[in-house]
């Protein structure tokens, strides 16, 4: 049987740009707000994974062509390098820096390695959670 | 040089090489190199930060440089960078023996990245000085062992891993349940300061009850009467270098934390917790004596013996003297080292007879005299005869028994002892005496040899362990004077 998804094929390519660009939203509202990589990283896995719902895996994978196991393993590395940066200034692991510039087009910001941090748990986030979904939902 | 971080690259080396594995994925021979040199590198790192504790004391950092009880502290003494590089040790042998018998199929499914992500756990566990990180690092370490217990997908492996993530999940569920009703009370997390907070208000009854709490937490993963139930089957579902590590590591963290927690928090009602803690100790040994001698499975009989070694380490531990303390450190690392060759030893045992029913053994020394007299001196080792390494720490746990007047417990820890001889020399009796019973099957004798390398060398450190102990003492005196007095610990944490 052949099932009718116009509709929801037709919003949910849409509605992924919305969710996505949402989620790159909260990902840099996090750390002085709430939000950050973890969330973000979520909110992109939603959005993928509501086209997943209206495609299907092929064509994912299709459109996402990347190697997800890759991806967790680069989100680990930039996180763990970020957090090991302090290894090479002898200050205590972890401890992070932060500082404002004045930057064209921004104006004045705040800069924070915490937010490469944060980027690391963001790819770790959507790398291993479609790596999950992609294997439990790969099986029929 | 001084390195802040020196203790954290025991945690941190493993943790990259696991990463960086997870890019080669197909090429075993890489994955193979780079474990081998991830691991060299951390027993590098380990022993530098053994050397830096002997000579400059206990280390600690905070993380994120936050002051000390509000941070996560890792804290580095004697007993846990001791305890991170015999597992260090461990590894590189049970990995080295992997080559020839894992099998590529599970190589090529993150075999190696599941272990150095466990080997990060475990190390993280020994050295964290906070409660709740203690229990992220037990995350850790488990969620790489649900890996390696169903890696392969063998029937029964598939069977025995629903039960051990099963058990798992509850007495994590536990634990966090624990440290919510310490924080509760206490107010910290901080372990040094927990240690200051339980001594100001005098330990009252609700402190005692979440000790007995912790205890049936540690006492899940680290295999204590009664809460063994599901290690023996658990751990004899995964193939042979899986059981070693296993067996050699993961219910150690849940002694360490035991020995930790009963040395450093919940030191003033001893009447009642280390009472409690020595009378489960000693029904440990009778009922892994019970089931060391019921089997006539190699694995079973071996993996009894681990519920032994924990029960004689904690009874160590309950002792709460210098003796029983040092005992129960210098045991400690025997055990891990004599059970990572004993498994290693019958898993090239199983290998040449393809069997590991011991009826249907016989006669092996004949064809494989290395292997018998090998696995002979590991079997005398394990029993504690002079002068090999079981010996110094069963003689100072005695010690410390008759000095707190627990004689009863050290005749039942000599008993026991004779039983352990008697299991372990009935393998040699049965597999290497006699005729032969069946037909060999062909190995590869390239094959064999690559196996019994590690063997060799993990019984000959066993043997320099024990031989070598007078050298090594001061070391554990080291470690056990930290767990004898927390002040020194306390200090060493909340210095400024």
């Amino acid at each position: 049987m052949k099932t009718n998804d116009v509709i929801l094929q037709t919003t949910a390519k849409v509605v992924f740009f919305i969710i996505f660009l949402f989620s790159i939203h909260i990902f840099f509202a996090g750390h002085y707000a709430p939000g950050g990589g973890f969330v973000g990283g979520l909110l992109t896995t939603g959005a993928i994974v509501l086209l997943l719902l209206a495609f299907d895996l092929r064509t994912i994978q299709q459109i996402l062509p990347f190697n997800f196991t890759i991806m967790t393993a680069i989100g680990l590395l930039l996180a763990l390098g970020t957090a090991a940066g302090s290894i090479f200034f002898n200050v205590p692991f972890f401890t992070h820096a932060f500082s404002d510039f004045d930057l064209p087009l921004f104006g004045h910001t705040s800069l924070h390695t915490a937010m490469l941090f944060d980027s690391g748990v963001y790819l770790v986030v959507v790398g291993s959670a479609i790596t999950i979904i992609q294997s439990i939902g790969g099986d029929d | 040089m001084n390195m802040i971080n020196l203790l954290l690259f025991p945690i941190i080396i493993p943790f990259f090489f696991a990463m960086i594995l997870m890019f080669f994925k197909e090429q075993v021979v890489v994955q193979r190199v780079l474990t081998l040199i991830g691991l060299a590198l951390s027993l590098v790192a380990s022993f530098w930060l053994i050397a830096t504790v002997k000579t400059e004391g206990i280390q600690t950092v905070t993380l994120g440089s936050w002051p000390a009880p509000f941070g996560i502290t890792m804290v580095s003494d004697m007993f846990s960078a001791l305890l991170v590089t015999t597992t260090i040790i461990i590894t590189i042998f049970v990995v080295i023996y992997s080559f020839s018998s894992i099998g590529v199929e599970r190589e090529r499914f993150f075999y190696y990245p599941a272990i150095l992500f466990m080997i990060t756990g475990i190390n993280g566990a020994f050295t964290t000085g906070d409660i709740f990180n203690m229990f992220v690092f037990f995350e850790v370490l488990l969620i790489a062992s649900y890996l390696l217990i169903v890696l392969g997908g063998e029937k029964r492996q598939l069977r025995e891993s629903i039960k051990y993530i099963l058990v798992n999940v509850i007495s994590s569920a536990i634990f966090v349940i624990a440290v919510a009703y310490l924080y509760s009370i206490i107010g910290t997390l901080n372990m040094a300061d927990i240690s200051v907070k339980i001594a100001e208000i005098n330990q009252p009854g609700i402190i005692s009850v979440i000790a007995i709490l912790f205890l049936i937490v540690f006492g899940i993963k680290g295999a204590i009467f009664p809460l063994y139930f599901w290690l023996p089957n658990s751990y004899a579902a995964p193939p042979i270098p899986i059981l070693a590590l296993f067996g050699a590591l993961l219910t150690k963290v849940g002694v360490y934390a035991i020995t930790r927690t009963y040395t450093l928090f919940f030191v003033h009602d001893i009447g009642f917790t280390h009472q409690f803690l020595m009378v489960l100790a000693l029904l440990t040994i009778i009922a892994g004596c019970i089931g060391a001698l019921a089997y006539f499975d190699l694995k079973q009989i071996i993996i009894y013996n681990i519920i032994i070694a924990v029960g004689v380490i904690l009874f160590g531990v309950a002792q709460m003297n210098t003796s029983g303390l040092e005992g129960a450190v210098y045991y400690l690392l025997h055990d891990m080292l004599i059970k990572g060759a004993l498994f290693v030893l019958i898993g090239i045992i199983i290998y040449a007879t393809g069997t590991s029913n011991l009826r249907e053994m016989g006669g092996l020394i004949k064809t494989h005299a290395t292997l018998g007299w090998t696995y002979l001196i590991a079997a005398f080792g394990l029993a504690g005869i002079p002068p090999l390494s079981g010996f110094i720490g069963k003689v100072l746990i005695t010690k410390g028994a008759f000095e707190a007047d627990h004689v009863i417990g050290s005749i039942i820890i000599l008993a026991s002892s004779l039983v352990v001889l008697l299991s372990v020399i009935r393998i040699f009796i049965y597999a290497f005496w006699g005729p032969q019973k069946n037909e060999l099957p062909v190995r590869d004798q390239r094959t064999y040899r690559q196996m019994m390398f590690p063997a060799i060398m993990l019984v000959l450190i066993t043997v320099a362990y024990g031989v070598g102990a007078e050298w090594l003492m001061p070391y554990m005196t080291d470690a056990a004077n930290v767990l004898a007095d927390p002040s020194i610990y306390i200090n060493a944490v909340l210095k400024e």
